[in-house]
């Protein structure tokens, strides 16, 4: 184990000699934490405080044909059993916050369960025990209905319905198709010009975030007919407002701590335990406790998604790759919960670190009958550069050439254009592959060593593609305009003058395909030299002597000073 | 029956903070009589070190001591509105909005300096260690304590500030997904080794040999924390973890740490790690959030390396000895490729 | 329900409290007697954030029955510092940057207290093996080990630091 920092690189990027920052200043929490100080949310003590529990669906897909909570009810201790029909606005989707998809999810299911271990029902009792003891003689008449689990075998015609606000499985874009389209280039036509294509399939895991401290949240009476709230949450705000919305209330009349949190990778951001833990409190007058126990937390909290990609490359044998296609499927499980932005990030993100003249993507946000999914550290990113990465090796394979060498051929660099169309800037990939290389004895060519992030890109490499392919397919009549950007209101220009006609019917000719080398490596065979620099541009690599491309006039770098008008202390 | 170790790589990049922008996060600074400071933000630190990061970015914008600092995170009543620590937004976002609160909050301060001196605001300088003085006259100095009395007792000013920092909403391209996704990246590359036995598909991670570009370390010990664990997470994610071991079937899901597997203190393996630091031109002292990027090469490299020691492809996660025996029973065995 | 009077010492005090029918220790440390220190982390034995030490031992406190403690020394993480002064395994945490969230340090101290306290001079073995019982999800270990180990080196198996 060893730690070095690289202050060579980038280093008139930088002013080293600030007061505070960079200091290895000790953690303003870490006596709290090693004396057992730290007050997480289940640190505080309520007298006469009740706990609550669930009751779930044994089914991943059943109507509800009714609940009988009485016998529940007659149990010594229970002091309220909670459905459905006691919250009083029991539909919603996290990021209807954000104006980003259709409410779809009720707190408590009163009508149909999608999942497995969906609640139903909440108990709130004296003791957890006796809370369990009641959950045990909730009776529901289930009608089992045919489930889904897979995310191809889901938007099939015909596939079982899980989530009634996306009758097709697949969550609405901008209110017009049923996936994310990312179109850049055309890729078909440069798949057809390409020496190599490569094909290659990923699967993802679903994951559990598995923090250390469960899911959970304590409400109270406050003063003034108010709530406070302490929980475990990751969005402050953002569970105050799902609470607020779901339960029909001021959130003048919500009063939430938290911020001390034992870890959270993405799970605690759902807000399920907020809104259900004040309800029982509402309606029982006295403290309330909601939490998930470990079984919970591993099979009802919400996990990272499945993700299954399909990646199509373009490669000439001089290792550039020309062409890349996703075909992505995220697995929601019977929620939008996050999912439906994490595709959206994910689409932003691709083709990975690399400037690729042909891009293109259709992401699905598929509904299956399992537990919804939810962010994770990495969230719409870990899975797809999983794919990436993978496929990247299978490429440098294929044409023969080293795997880092490979990277560094096909990097981003500043100036380039990315496929969401925006100018890449402040980029590292380069060195970062670079110095791992150092540090593992990696052998790499002088070529390698020899390229950097700031030289060699833009140019030709910053221009839009003299003609995209679109399509209409996946069109939705009739989306459903609550989903994101439905509306006009948020249209901006484009911050690139690409014409409409670029975008839209091919040319009657077959397009040009368009390379994008930098530099050759010296080792590699070179192929068309096209002229792609409009600075001194490197020669084409046609043996041992080849340079590598000279810098190109630098871009003013940003500097950071020190604020507060003195360096060092 | 032997045991192959084989290298694999793998390199990315980081979206720092909401994809799209329109996530806005506050912060409140105000001072008490003696000049010490007070953080309040309604952020969260579930362990990635909200509290510290936040604390010397304010000290360093305030130009105080850090000891004259204290972050309170996360009670509605009194911090202002934060959308939430994930998608490495926290030290992005929520740094930029204490620099605006600490930096009105400073000028308040330096008015109030200036007034008791006799002397032009421009023409003062905090020294970091509770000291403000003229510039080239270090002599001529107050003490921050003494600033705020003066403005809080005899002139009736607050020494406070306010900050917010939002990225607009971006829009979306519905035929070309043209976007403007969040306003800067973090970056890696991983090598990592592994050891695999052919005749049980165990494998074992031996070393793992990074870099990080990470903007700038704001601290360096909390960026070693994250990235230490962040890459153990990787590590686990790659050959350890699912709730669903035969997705998509939901069956023998895991109900509780003996079959929710991870690496354990014995299974880890030794991290030499780079840090580069090539600063955000929008980050907090150009800042990027090393939170969660720090597990994602760790996955492909895993896979990358087994293929290099037997040849052998795995292409859905996790790496389990059951699919690295029918790999190489596939193949007819290992077929270790070149050594690197 | 039927309730069982128990006394016990909690870090050197004098303590006594009823301990309800199948009431577990940790139950009992923590609202029975206000010892918040341990932590609920699975209530399944598997992941130690509620280790305490009886009569010396390391036990998972989610798994032991209340009234058992009658009678008995328990020690918990808000017992390592007295007075002012802290243990010299918490300073090595410190030092070391061993916590990221601090929900496992409670436990994972104690059970490197149980460590130093039998064997003041652990091996690098010895500490991986003393702390496979605590799982810690966001620090990757290392920095543990190498806190238990520094804090071996200051003399932390003396009583009280």
């Amino acid at each position: 184990m060893s730690v070095e920092f690289r202050k060579d690189l980038f280093a008139d990027e930088r002013d080293d000699d600030l007061n505070e920052i960079g200091k290895p200043t000790q953690r303003q929490d870490m006596l709290g934490h090693v004396t057992g100080r730290s007050p997480f949310y289940d640190d505080h003590l309520f007298e006469g405080l009740l706990h609550m529990r669930c009751v779930r669906s044994p089914h991943h897909h059943a109507r509800i044909r009714s609940i009988d909570t009485s016998e529940a009810e007659r149990l010594p201790g229970v002091k309220k059993v909670i459905v459905g029909s006691d919250v009083p606005n029991n539909l919603n989707a996290l990021l209807s916050l954000l104006d980003f998809g259709l409410d779809d999810e009720p707190l408590l299911s009163d009508k149909k369960v999608s999942y497995k271990g969906e609640p139903v029902a909440a108990i709130v009792a004296d003791s957890e025990r006796i809370a369990r003891d009641a959950v045990a003689k909730v009776r529901v008449d289930w009608e089992v209905l045919p489930h889904v689990l897979d995310v191809e075998e889901a938007i099939k015609p015909g596939a079982p319905s899980v989530n009634g606000a996306y009758p097709a499985n697949k969550f609405i874009y901008h209110g017009k198709y049923d996936h994310q389209k990312l179109r850049y280039g055309d890729v078909d036509a440069a798949l057809r010009q390409a020496d190599h294509v490569i094909e290659g399939r990923y699967q993802m895991s679903p994951i559990e975030q598995a923090p250390m401290e469960t899911c959970g949240a304590i409400a109270a009476p406050e003063t003034n007919d108010r709530f406070v709230c302490y929980t475990a949450t990751q969005g402050l705000f953002f569970s105050l407002g799902t609470a607020a919305k779901l339960l029909d209330l001021s959130s003048a009349r919500l009063h939430f701590i938290g911020g001390t949190v034992g870890g959270g990778f993405g799970g605690k951001v759902d807000s399920l335990h907020e809104p259900l833990a004040i309800l029982g409190c509402m309606l029982t007058g006295k403290p309330c406790k909601y939490m998930f126990d470990r079984e919970d937390e591993m099979q009802v909290g919400a996990p990272r998604g499945a993700e299954r990609w399909y990646i199509t490359d373009g490669v000439m044998n001089d290792g550039h790759i020309v062409a890349r296609k996703f075909i992505g499927y995220f697995d929601a499980g019977a929620y939008t919960r996050l999912s439906s932005y994490a595709i959206i990030k994910g689409a932003g993100h691709l083709p990975g670190p690399y400037t690729i003249p042909n891009v293109y993507a259709d992401i699905y946000c598929v509904y299956t009958n399992r537990t919804p999914a939810t962010a994770m550290r990495g969230f719409g990113i870990t899975g797809v550069d999983f794919a990436i990465e993978n496929h990247m090796d299978k490429v440098a394979n294929t044409v023969g050439i080293d795997p880092i060498e490979l990277r560094i051929l096909n990097a981003y660099r500043d100036g380039d254009m990315k496929a969401h169309r925006r100018e890449a800037k402040n980029t590292a990939l380069i060195e970062c592959c670079q110095v791992a290389a150092e540090k593992s004895g990696w052998q790499t060519s002088d070529w390698v060593k020899q390229q950097s992030s700031l030289s060699g890109g833009g140019g030709e490499r910053g221009q839009l593609p003299t003609h995209t392919a679109t399509d209409q397919h996946g069109f939705v009549q009739d989306g459903q305009s609550g989903s994101y950007g439905g509306g006009s209101k948020r249209q901006e220009k484009s911050a690139y003058a690409e014409t409409a006609a670029a975008r839209a019917a091919p040319p009657a000719a077959a397009p040009p395909l368009r390379s994008m080398p930098v530099a050759q490596p010296p080792t590699q065979p070179a192929r068309t030299p096209e002229p792609v620099q409009s600075a001194p541009a490197p020669a084409p690599a046609t043996g041992p002597t080849a340079e590598p491309p000279q810098p190109q006039t630098r871009r003013s770098p940003a500097r950071f000073s020190s604020i507060s008008g003195l360096r060092r202390r | 029956m032997s045991k192959h170790r084989g290298k694999g790589f793998a390199c990315i990049n980081y979206p720092i903070g909401m994809n799209l922008g329109g996530d806005p996060s506050q912060a409140l600074v105000h001072s008490n009589p003696d000049g010490k400071f007070m953080v309040a933000l309604s952020s969260i630190d579930l362990g990635q070190g909200m509290k510290s990061v936040t604390r010397q970015i304010a000290a360093e914008t305030l130009g105080v001591p850090v000891e004259d600092v204290y972050v309170d995170t996360a009670d509605s009543d009194t911090g202002p509105h934060c959308m939430g620590s994930f998608a490495s937004r926290g030290t992005h976002r929520v740094g930029n909005a204490v620099i605006q609160a600490s930096q009105e909050a400073r000028a308040v301060m330096l008015e109030a300096a200036a007034e008791e001196m006799e002397v032009n605001a421009a023409d003062l300088m905090t020294d970091g260690k509770g000291n403000i003085h003229v510039k080239g006259a270090p002599s001529r100095s107050i003490t921050t304590m003494e600033a705020a009395q003066a403005a809080q007792f005899k002139q009736g000013k607050t020494v406070s500030g306010r900050g917010i920092f939002l990225i607009p909403l971006s829009d979306v391209d519905p035929d070309t997904g043209e976007m403007t996704p969040v306003s800067c990246f973090a970056h890696a590359a991983m090598i990592v080794e592994v050891e695999v036995d052919d005749e049980t598909g165990e494998i074992e991670v031996i070393e793992m040999n990074s870099s990080y570009e990470v903007g700038r370390a704001l601290n360096p010990r909390l960026v070693e924390q994250q990235l230490t664990g962040g890459a153990w997470m990787g590590m686990s994610h790659a050959a350890w973890e699912t709730t669903e071991p035969y997705y998509p079937e939901r069956d023998h899901g895991p109900v509780d740490f003996n079959h929710y597997l991870m690496p354990g203190p014995g299974d880890i393996a030794p991290h030499n790690i780079a840090i580069l630091e090539r600063p955000a031109p929008d980050g907090p002292y150009g800042g990027k959030g090393p939170g969660e990027m720090c597990a994602n090469p760790v996955l492909p490299a895993v896979v990358n390396a087994v293929f290099n020691a037997v040849g052998v492809r795995i292409d859905d996660l996790p790496v389990t000895p059951e699919k690295v025996l029918r790999g190489l029973q596939a193949n007819g065995g290992a077929q270790p490729q070149a050594r690197r | 329900m039927a309730q069982k009077p128990v006394q016990f010492t909690l870090n050197g005090e004098d303590k006594a409290a009823f301990a309800s029918d199948g009431q577990n220790l940790l139950d009992m440390l923590r609202r029975g007697v206000g010892d918040l220190s341990p932590k609920y982390g699975c209530g399944q034995g598997a992941c130690g954030a509620c280790t305490v030490l009886i009569d010396g031992e390391p036990c998972l406190s989610c798994l032991t029955l209340a009234e058992t403690v009658d009678g008995k020394d328990v020690a918990t993480t808000s017992g390592l510092s007295s007075g002012s002064g802290i243990h010299p395994l918490q300073d090595a945490f410190m030092r070391n940057f061993a916590a990221q969230c601090g929900y496992c340090t409670p436990g994972m101290l104690m059970a490197a207290k149980a460590l130093l306290d039998r064997n003041p001079q652990p091996s690098r073995d010895d500490v991986v093996e003393a702390i496979s019982g605590n799982l810690c999800r966001c620090t990757g270990y290392e920095p543990i080990i190498n806190a238990v180990l520094e804090a071996s080196r200051s003399g932390a198996s003396q009583p009280n630091g």
